[in-house]
């Protein structure tokens, strides 16, 4: 990745349109909309799926229909016609290929667009790529050099064909098919996801990554991960979504699962950049994420999140902390312009002893957007020694957004040291004359110190990132001063 | 019958008992409706999520007390702030007792609610502010529609009044079950200064509920200080509603002191109606057995440049509960709002549990707002350093809890008080410190 100057700030900035939003016309196998058993058992015969799956699925979806969709968010927004959305869309030229030459030209001028070479990003980065359009992996890298440590990443499709046990063992452990509407409606119609196995003791030599993008028009996303570090291991997991300029909204619900076992670690980086709508708030992704990880003993899971797309998002990265001294972390930061809204946070639900969890959610509002955090700390009465700090700050731009914050804390055991701070304030007068004072715009002065509020969090993201992420939110605040 | 049925059924008897032709007719008529649609919370609304209602409406209570009762002054002189000068409204099994009571006319209005309602020479008063402040939901609204006896209270523009304001509510136990709902309105008129304390007490250990509404007007430049203590007896428990609209410049403050009762539950909410408005929220909660107290505020910042103080200090033992859900709304116009919201809790009994949800929502750019909320035990290294000094272990313990809770009790005004507080502590832990050393 080359050197980010100002200039190409500069030159980003220019273009207000959301410069991801373009549509590549693949020929595409699409569903019938509407959603029915009969649906389900087409997906999952599709994907070539052993009956115990189709079961599963079809147990899902008979728990979905007797469920409402959740009303609590602090959310505004017109609800998607479930039966309007076609369930299963997978690009057409299929068969898997050995060298990027065989890949469709046109999607690899899509990946282009996006920025992703993927010869580049295989020299440069060090980064392999599970590339899913459309739900479904087209081309994987960099399997070879995980397949002599013994690394499973592939996709989730494949690894129901190739490791039927391992599947069946962790799928919905963390987050039951009736967990919640959405991950309800996931279980049952998931087209496609990531899997990924850590044997014991191996530490993974790169970072993973992944690419989710929507690209049929019309078709919903159901995304299911499913991360297991086993005893010992450690894995940092990468997730950056873009997606191209809609008019109808568009829902994404994906779940993602992750297991760490004794002593394991894993790193789970999101940086999600869905299309948030046009500037007068029409069109956008939904994106109501059900995410939770488990902690075995001595187990740690960190969650790091830059939210800055999507129109409306629902989403609580979530840490059982059930075995003894397991440490739960979560790092987001969420910013929303124009008519955007976000009511996102986490879970720490502390089972173990000497559990300890931290949170820090960095919210930013501008335009007429709404920025919630909603998040709940738990100790229950069997862990002794729990400890738990949180902070969550909001920083509003303008005066037409809100920011707000509902902390549930729950604590039912003495020894529980428990801290909760949050503040909301503005970007002060003073520090943006400061800035131009010597001679910073306005606008540089902004980010500058938006940057500057975020860096705790930005910190936590691996480079390559980081880089990526902190343009992400010049990009999306660009506009919002007045 | 379950209780809500009774209630409303009752209601009939109880428009025939009072006067059909107050103004107030149409609204408890309305009022018994909304309780009608609404029924009782249950833990499935938002604000009753960690409070359920369910063991203590089992009960039948009787809704109108029958028999007159009267109670000699010595066996309650002990729930009076008695070492001061005050005005005091004290009602027997929510009927007014005239002989206990020291009320006045002069000048200032501290009289009685049904008085109030009943006078034509009141009615534009009541007309203005009555059920002007309250909300609709439906524990209120119950009130609203029983509401007869209370605390009237009006002071007149530029008034200090010189000597406090008691409100006392005894029940004498004389019903099998007793369901209480006095009705309080308390108007301050422009740069006016009024002290109020407001206490429950139950002296036998029948089961009572109540159900109590206040509504405080606080105009213009006025000051109102209100303190309510809390300190009955396990099987009575409170449910008390109370509201406070402030116009411009006002000073109000409410400082609750939680320390028994099985069921206490507090809605307290401010509504600031002007500029440069202060308010002040502050409790001190020390419970134990398996009590329950629930702290649910609301701070509604509407205009530009007020402020809001909330302090609430919570020390839970054996098998209580406690809950704090703090709401600060901060409207689009109030710029420059500063809102300050804390809540400390210790928790002394692996039996005991802790629910809080300190809650900001906020529309404003140009705001300072702020939580913080902490949960943890008594310092060890405190208690160390006292105990290697000679202080036996109940009484450092004491000390440290003591300490925890002073700064909420620094804010009392009127001493007397703050006495009386420091004594009921002392007693609550089992000391006997006087804890102003």
């Amino acid at each position: 990745m080359s050197k980010y100057t100002e200039d190409d700030l500069r030159e980003e900035l220019k273009t207000k349109e959301y410069e991801y939003g373009f549509y590549t016309d693949i020929q595409s196998d699409t569903f019938p909309n509407g959603l029915n058993e009969d649906i389900v058992r087409a997906i999952s015969k599709k994907k070539e799926e052993p009956q115990w799956m189709t079961d599963w699925r079809l147990e899902a979806f008979r728990g979905w229909k007797e469920m409402t969709e959740p009303e609590w968010a602090n959310v505004n927004y017109k609800k998607p016609d479930f039966q309007a959305i076609s369930y299963y869309s997978a690009p057409n030229s299929k068969p898997k290929y050995d060298s990027i030459d065989e890949v469709d030209p046109e999607l690899l001028a899509t990946f282009e667009k996006l920025g992703i070479s993927l010869d580049e990003q295989k020299k440069l980065a060090g980064v392999a790529m599970d590339v899913v359009v459309d739900s479904v992996s087209v081309a994987t890298t960099f399997k070879k050099t995980l397949a002599e440590k013994g690394i499973i990443f592939m996709s989730i499709s494949e690894a129901i064909k190739e490791y039927p046990e391992l599947v069946k063992k962790y799928i919905g452990t963390v987050v039951p098919q009736k967990d919640n509407f959405y991950a309800a409606l996931n279980s049952a119609v998931f087209s496609d996801g990531s899997f990924c196995y850590i044997p014991k003791g191996v530490r993974c030599p790169m970072e993973l990554s992944t690419y989710f993008r929507i690209n049929q028009a019309g078709t919903g996303q159901f995304e299911r991960t499913l991360v297991i570090a086993d005893e010992g291991s450690y894995v940092s997991y990468l997730e950056g979504c873009t997606a191209p300029s809609r008019d109808e909204n568009q829902l994404h619900a994906a779940v993602v699962e992750l297991i760490a076992l004794d002593d394991a670690e894993i790193k789970y980086s999101t940086v999600q950049n869905w299309y948030p709508g046009n500037a007068e708030g029409k069109g956008g992704v939904y994106n109501f994420v059900t995410k939770r990880g488990l902690c075995e003993t001595n187990a740690k899971i960190s969650w790091t999140q830059v939210e800055t797309g999507s129109a409306v998002t629902w989403k609580y990265p979530s840490c059982v902390l059930k075995g003894d001294n397991s440490v739960g972390e979560f790092y987001s930061i969420a910013v929303t312009n124009n008519y955007q809204q976000a009511d996102t946070g986490t879970k720490m639900i502390h089972l173990g002893n000497n559990t300890k969890s931290t949170i820090i959610s960095k919210g930013i509002s501008a335009g007429k957007s709404q920025n919630s955090y909603r998040g709940l700390v738990q100790i229950s009465s069997r862990a002794d020694n729990a400890r738990n700090f949180s902070q969550c700050d909001s920083l509003l731009m303008g005066n037409e957004c809100g920011a707000h914050t509902f902390p549930y804390i729950e604590v039912k055991n003495k020894s529980a040291q428990i801290e909760h701070e949050a503040t909301t304030s503005k970007i002060g007068e003073d520090q943006i004359f400061y800035c131009n004072q010597r001679g910073i715009s306005t606008e540089k002065a902004i980010a500058l110190i938006v940057n500057g509020f975020s860096k705790e969090v930005l910190n936590k993201l691996p480079m390559e990132f980081a880089v990526e992420a902190q343009k992400l939110l010049e990009i999306s605040l660009e506009g919002s001063v007045g | 019958m379950d209780l809500k049925d009774k209630l409303v059924s009752s209601f009939m008897a109880f428009e025939n008992m009072v006067d059909i032709d107050t103004p107030i007719h149409d609204v408890r008529s309305e009022a018994i409706k909304t309780f009608e649609e609404k029924g009782f919370p249950s833990k499935r609304d938002e604000a009753w999520k960690y409070t359920s209602l369910n063991s203590i409406l089992r009960e039948d209570y009787s809704v109108f007390p029958k028999k007159e009762n009267s109670i000699e002054f010595r066996d309650i002189k002990k729930y009076f702030i008695h070492d001061i000068d005050s005005y005091k409204i004290v009602f027997i099994d929510g009927k007014y007792s005239s002989h206990l009571s020291q009320t006045t006319h002069d000048g200032i209005d501290v009289c009685l609610m049904s008085a109030a309602l009943s006078k034509p020479k009141y009615r534009i008063l009541i007309e203005n502010y009555f059920n002007k402040a309250a909300t609709k939901d439906s524990l209120s609204s119950l009130n609203t529609a029983f509401s007869q006896e209370g605390a009237y209270i009006h002071i007149p523009k530029n008034k200090v009044v010189e000597k406090p304001i008691q409100i006392l509510h005894f029940s004498t136990g004389n019903e099998s079950a007793l369901l209480l709902q006095p009705r309080n309105l308390i108007v301050v008129d422009e740069n006016s200064h009024v002290q109020i304390i407001e206490r429950h007490q139950s002296l036998t250990d029948n089961p009572v509920l109540t159900n109590s509404v206040t509504e405080i007007f606080t105009n213009k430049r006025a000051i109102v200080d209100y303190y309510k203590i809390q300190n009955d007896k396990q099987s009575a428990s409170l449910i008390d509603n109370t509201f406070v609209k402030q116009k411009r410049e006002s000073h109000a403050s409410v400082h609750t002191f939680s320390f028994g009762g099985q069921l206490t539950r507090n809605n307290l909410n401010f509504y600031q109606e002007g500029e440069r408005i202060d308010s002040t929220l502050k409790g001190v909660t020390i419970i134990g057995d398996k009590q329950h107290v629930d702290h649910n505020t609301l701070v509604h910042h509407i205009e530009p440049n007020c402020e809001s103080h909330q302090d609430y200090k919570g020390i839970f033992g054996d098998k209580s509960t406690g809950v704090f859900n703090g709401k600060v709304l901060v409207n689009k116009k109030a710029q420059k709002t500063n809102a300050f919201q804390a809540n400390n809790n210790i928790l002394l009994s692996d039996k005991a549990s802790i629910n809080t949800k300190p809650q900001l929502e906020i529309f404003a750019d140009d705001v300072k707002c702020s939580h913080g909320c902490t949960i943890g035990q008594l310092d060890e290294s405190a208690m160390f350093y006292m105990r290697s000094r000679g202080i036996p272990e109940k009484e450092a313990k004491a000390l440290l809890m003591f300490a925890f809770s002073n700064n909420v009790l620094d804010s009392v005004k009127i001493p007397e008080i703050k006495q009386r507080i420091t004594k009921i502590i002392a007693n609550k832990l089992g000391v006997n410190l006087g804890f102003d050393l």
